[in-house]
């Protein structure tokens, strides 16, 4: 124990342990007390005697290891005082043997996080539970900074954490990494998870900019933690090299001054160099596993983006052919509006024009259908019809950059009319 | 825990009494059930007969009413119901699975509340 430290500090140990290993010691509790809400109450306490103690005791060495053996000694008393005491003797015993193991360092603390967001994921809970337990219990945002990225009141937040909590212990959701043949769906289900919160922090909406790129880095660090402890290898790297190629034109897709610049349009320096050849070495170990999936596919889609020297030089061909067996695994009218653009772009305009007639009833609310039938129709030369599609993708339009680009697109096509 | 699986379905979407399908579909209950009692989470289940039979009973200002009917009118239907000893969700699952009404119908899967 070092000396005595000032309230700042202490405030300052705790939000690092907190955002670094939150989740590491909230699945080791879970682990030992098969009982989540339990866990993430005592390790809430631990945290409270940690504000109090720290002061006049100083910072402990190993603060992950102080909060864990409070925490335990924390959920020893509450199991000792509960009703059902002799149910509970198993996580009892587990708990005080690991309790007298005063060895504890942060490297020992023995990585449970895969059950843990095996269960904030289940299925059993609804996708919003599942984002909302998965980024408060394994990320390092608060319950008010998930609000607000998601657009919604902090207390709407917070009841949704609660009610998810409270449906994982009454419904008896175990803190297990399942069996086969369940393991790799359920494992999809997690990067499912993950590749949404993805999406939402990549859907820029002006203004909010800044905390959606929290949410971009919370969807890479939990898809890092996939590579590193998942037993579904090939997936989870899919995921991973996908987000690391789309997260590294994040800066050429906002560089008009916060706004939306479409892949074709974006200045290539401000590329990040490093995540792309990142992704394409997760790629080249995950492809020849020979289990190949919808994310390594996406990943390879965008992984051949980022391997164009310009937007003239994209392997269309190559993506439209990846699109086809995307279309094969995992049939949707989105999966078939990007394969009619890639093929569009690989030169077969009509057969581009026929998937879009055929999915057209199904996206009539759907923007990036319009902005894409629009664009196709001006490279057939068909100007009118072009115009009146990009009439409806702006009015379709949410975004106040994305129409913009919209509007110049129609003026560029009236004026090359003239 | 106990959990409690209740069988829904619509009328109509099953095999029917009199078909060819309904000797094979009486004859998965019978090994779903065998399952049951074999992996020892068996504690109760049955069927019931149709809603036309239910009789719904209630009690306002002391006054007992009693109507003719199911208390839902729904299109699914409580069929019939197990009651499983599980250790979590995901085993309750991988039985309520088993149920061959799961086919065509629905499962609901609920845990039974222990007071504490």
């Amino acid at each position: 124990m070092t000396m005595k430290a000032a309230p700042t500090e202490i405030h300052r140990a705790i939000d690092s342990v907190l955002r670094a290993d939150r989740g590491r010691l909230l699945a080791s509790l879970s682990a030992s007390l098969q009982d989540f809400a339990l866990a993430e109450d005592c390790l809430q306490e631990a945290i409270t005697i940690a504000l109090q103690k720290w002061g006049s005791t100083g910072v402990p060495e190993v603060p992950q290891a102080w909060l864990l053996s409070v925490a335990r000694r924390r959920a020893i008393d509450n199991l000792r005082r509960s009703k059902v005491f002799t149910q509970k003797s198993r996580q009892l015993a587990m708990l005080q043997e690991e309790a007298s193991d005063e060895q504890d360092r942060k490297h020992d603390i023995p990585d449970y996080r895969l059950r843990l967001i095996f269960t904030c994921c289940h299925p059993a809970l609804n996708t919003s539970a599942q984002i909302a337990l998965t980024l408060h219990t394994l990320g390092g945002l608060s319950t008010a900074e998930i609000a607000r990225a998601f657009l919604v009141p902090t207390s709407t937040m917070a009841q949704r954490i609660t009610r998810a909590k409270g449906k994982i212990k009454q419904a008896g959701i175990p803190f297990e990494i399942p069996d086969e043949p369940d393991r790799s769906a359920r494992n999809q289900t997690v990067l499912k998870v993950i590749y949404f919160i993805y999406n939402e922090g990549y859907s820029v909406t002006q203004g909010q900019s800044q905390l959606r790129i929290d949410l971009c880095e919370e969807a890479l660090f939990l898809a890092r933690m996939m590579v590193d402890l998942s037993l579904d290898k090939a997936e989870s790297m899919g995921l991973l090299a996908l987000i690391l190629f789309s997260h590294s034109r994040h800066r050429a897709r906002l560089a008009n001054g916060g706004g939306f610049t479409p892949l074709h349009l974006q200045d290539h320096t401000l590329w990040d160099v490093d995540m792309i050849a990142e992704g394409h070495a997760l790629l080249e170990q995950a492809l020849p596993l020979g289990q190949l999936g919808v994310y390594q596919l996406q990943g390879a889609i965008h992984g051949l983006h980022c391997a164009a020297p310009s937007a003239e030089q994209t392997d269309w061909s190559q993506i439209a052919a990846l699109y086809t067996i995307l279309m094969r695994m995992e049939p949707s009218k989105i999966v078939a509006l990007n394969q009619a653009v890639a093929i569009s772009f690989s030169g077969q305009t009509e057969a581009a024009l026929n998937i879009l007639k055929s999915i057209e009833g199904d996206l009539q609310e759907y923007q990036p259908f319009y902005a894409a039938k629009a664009d196709i129709l001006t490279r057939l030369g068909y100007s009118k019809r072009a115009d009146k599609a990009y009439d409806v993708a702006i009015g379709l339009s949410k975004i106040d950059a994305e129409r913009h680009f919209l509007l110049a697109q129609k003026k560029r096509l009236r004026n090359s009319r003239h | 825990m106990k959990y409690l699986a209740l069988i829904y379905s619509a009328a109509g979407t099953g095999p029917e009494y009199g078909t060819e399908e309904f000797g094979p579909f009486m004859a998965a209950y019978q090994t779903a059930t065998k399952t049951f009692h074999d992996d020892g989470v068996w504690l109760a289940g049955d069927a019931l007969q149709p809603v036309e039979t239910a009789t719904s009973v209630r009690i306002r200002d002391g006054k007992t009413e009693l109507v003719d009917g199911p208390f839902a009118e729904t299109k699914e239907q409580l069929g019939g119901f197990y009651m499983f000893e599980c250790a979590n969700l995901d085993e309750a699952i991988k039985y309520a699975k088993m149920i061959p009404t799961s086919k065509h119908g629905t499962i609901e899967v609920r845990p039974v509340m222990t007071f504490e």
